[in-house]
């Protein structure tokens, strides 16, 4: 078989359980591919020997007639996730040489099922961006251009070398994190699909923490049916996250029926956004179209408090991140800045927060101590905590309207040029993610599914948001936006 | 609400990071900036509404109050940037 690496993670499934190829192939076909990708900048740390090894103990174990989906799929694994004795560095420079002593859940749940690693993924400095250009690695660059000009694109963010590595081939599918949209904003710069499963259907222990209340790991893959697959693998209780939840897994591959007659799609008015593009209207239009030529029911609905969400959104989660980021103080693991003859405890602490966080992770942690200080606690904190749950409840009400999934656009724009917002200010990156916050907001599983390309030959993406803990019912509506959709374009391949 | 340049000061040593006194101004600015973007919140009735404290309505679990893991010294310290004689070493904290 050719092509090994542009397999899907159900065609490569399909493939090994024939016979027709072995997991050991497959690793060495993506191992290749990421070789070759360099330009990319996507896999920052390499694992041959690892996915090797994990790849012919798969084989051993498909051999036996009884393997998982995942058993033989090579992924990447963004660097956010910690790996026992592999880098994990969150793509920060406070990181560097931090070796994990254990497993993140989640990747040890792909493990036990068979899957394979082979390397961990650029991204982000501690997911906080939209373009991935706050890496300590430098950008990651995605692989579709504008037509002819070669200059280059950013992924999005904070997921970036996930949808670059995704969208190139490199990998068969690979994981994500989403705090604010950074699966969904990424994978609709790069035309695959993202999901951001309900909060707590996957454990984030051993994940580096950025905003406790709001991240959730999901799977980055080709097709919505390799999200299924994949999220299956990933999701369960966890003891060692209390809040992940003590809910079955369900088969989610297996309820991906193709048939949405007599479903409710919300299309929520807050979402016409001024100065929106006409193309991200106009395949917003599209999509419900196809999903009422699929026997759905579109109705227009309001989320009143959607023009909120950014703002409490950027007050919750610094907040969160200057707690969780205390704990890089110098002392346990990563940086230490070299300190002056008399520096004291508190040098120390300054001095390697100073070179060891990039500017954008210090802003964020400054606004959230800010916001948490005494005297703007209740006047920020508080208030932004409130319009959280008046979101929230937006969406309530229309779920008890009878609405099964609301229909909006992934992002406001295609993936703009790297350096392009160097000049604007922080609020200018912060509304990449207008469309998907809110989803984080209020707790609930949302998917990325690419659409249509737009003038420059870019992807574009669109977003279904479903009710808490019905993600087969999503993925089963999203398959459907797919399939009518019917995008199959592929990056040139330049690198 | 803009912040001026000693509340610049005084957040980023809360936030322990060192900052040049030089770079204060872009700092107060950048943050004046954010917050700015943050007033909108002002404009929302949440009279009698309880800010949020768990997007999932969940009890949280409980367990006994028992040691369940531990005697890993070495796996504790592996990654310090100085360990000596099984601690963790930091500068001269008390005089």
């Amino acid at each position: 078989m050719s092509d090994l690496s542009k397999l899907t993670l159900a065609e490569a499934r399909d493939a090994l359980r024939a016979g027709e190829t072995t997991s050991v192939a497959l690793t060495q076909a993506c191992l290749s591919e990421i070789e070759a990708a360099g330009a990319l900048n996507a896999f920052v740390h390499m694992t041959p020997e690892i996915a090797l090894e994990q790849a012919r103990a798969a084989d051993a174990r498909i051999a036996t007639g009884d393997a998982p989906a995942m058993c033989g799929m090579p992924l990447g694994i963004k660097d956010l996730f910690c790996t026992k004795g592999v880098p994990s560095q969150a793509a920060s420079r406070i990181l560097e040489g931090f070796r994990p002593e254990y497993e993140s859940t989640v990747t040890q749940n792909l493990w036990d099922a068979g899957a394979v690693m082979l390397g961990k993924l650029n991204m982000d400095e501690f997911a906080m961006g939209s373009s991935n250009e706050t890496s300590t690695y430098g950008n990651v660059v995605n692989p579709w251009r504008r037509g002819n000009d070669d200059a280059p694109l950013t992924p999005g963010g904070s997921s970036g070398g996930s949808a670059s590595a995704v969208a190139a081939d490199l990998c068969l599918a690979a994981t994500g994190t989403d705090t604010g949209g950074s699966i969904r904003q990424p994978a609709a710069f790069v035309g695959i699909t993202g999901l951001k499963p309900t909060y707590g259907r996957c454990s984030r222990w051993g994940v580096v923490a950025f905003a406790s209340s709001l991240d959730q790991a999901g799977p980055m893959t080709k097709t919505v049916q390799d999200a299924a697959i994949m999220l299956g693998a990933m999701a369960g209780h966890d003891a060692k996250d209390s809040t992940s939840a003590d809910l079955p897994v369900p088969d989610f591959e297996a309820m991906l029926t193709g048939d949405i007659r007599g479903k409710t799609i919300g299309i929520p008015a807050e979402y016409r956004m001024e100065g929106m593009p006409e193309e991200i209207e106009a395949l917003w239009t599209r999509g419900a179209e196809m999903l009422r030529d699929a026997g759905a029911k579109i109705v227009d609905i309001s989320l009143p408090h959607t023009k909120y969400a950014l703002p409490a959104y950027y007050v919750i989660a610094p907040a969160e991140a200057s707690s969780n980021l205390a704990r890089y103080d110098g002392v346990r693991y990563g940086h230490r800045a070299k300190l002056a003859q008399g520096d004291g405890i508190v040098q120390m602490y300054e001095k390697t927060r100073a070179e060891g966080f990039g500017p954008e992770v210090q802003r964020r942690v400054m606004i959230g101590t800010y916001v948490l200080s005494a005297g703007f606690y209740d006047a920020y904190y508080n208030r932004a905590r409130k319009v959280r749950a008046l979101i929230k409840r937006d969406f309530e009400t229309v779920f008890a309207d009878g609405v099964d999934a609301i229909l909006t656009p992934a992002t406001p724009s295609a993936a703009f040029g790297l350096g392009e917002m160097a000049e604007a200010d922080p609020v200018q990156m912060y509304l990449n993610d207008v469309f998907t916050v809110t989803v984080n907001l209020a707790g609930l599983p949302g998917i990325a599914v690419p659409a249509g390309l737009d003038k420059q030959g870019l992807p574009l993406g669109l977003q279904l948001i479903g009710r808490p803990w019905e993600e087969g019912d999503l993925l089963n509506t999203a398959q459907v936006l797919e399939r009518a959709a019917g995008f199959v374009s592929k990056p040139g391949k330049w690198w | 609400m803009s912040i001026d340049i000693d509340t610049a000061r005084r957040v980023a040593h809360l936030a322990r990071i060192a900052v040049k006194e030089d770079d204060l101004p872009a700092l107060a600015r950048e943050l004046s900036g954010i917050l700015t973007f943050m007033e909108q919140l002002n404009e929302v009735d949440v009279e009698g509404v309880e800010p949020m404290t768990s997007v999932t309505p969940m009890r949280l679990k409980r367990r006994a109050d028992v040691v369940t893991d531990g005697n890993m010294q070495d796996k504790i310290l592996s990654n310090a940037p100085d360990a000596r004689e099984g601690f963790f070493a930091v500068p001269k904290v008390v005089e």
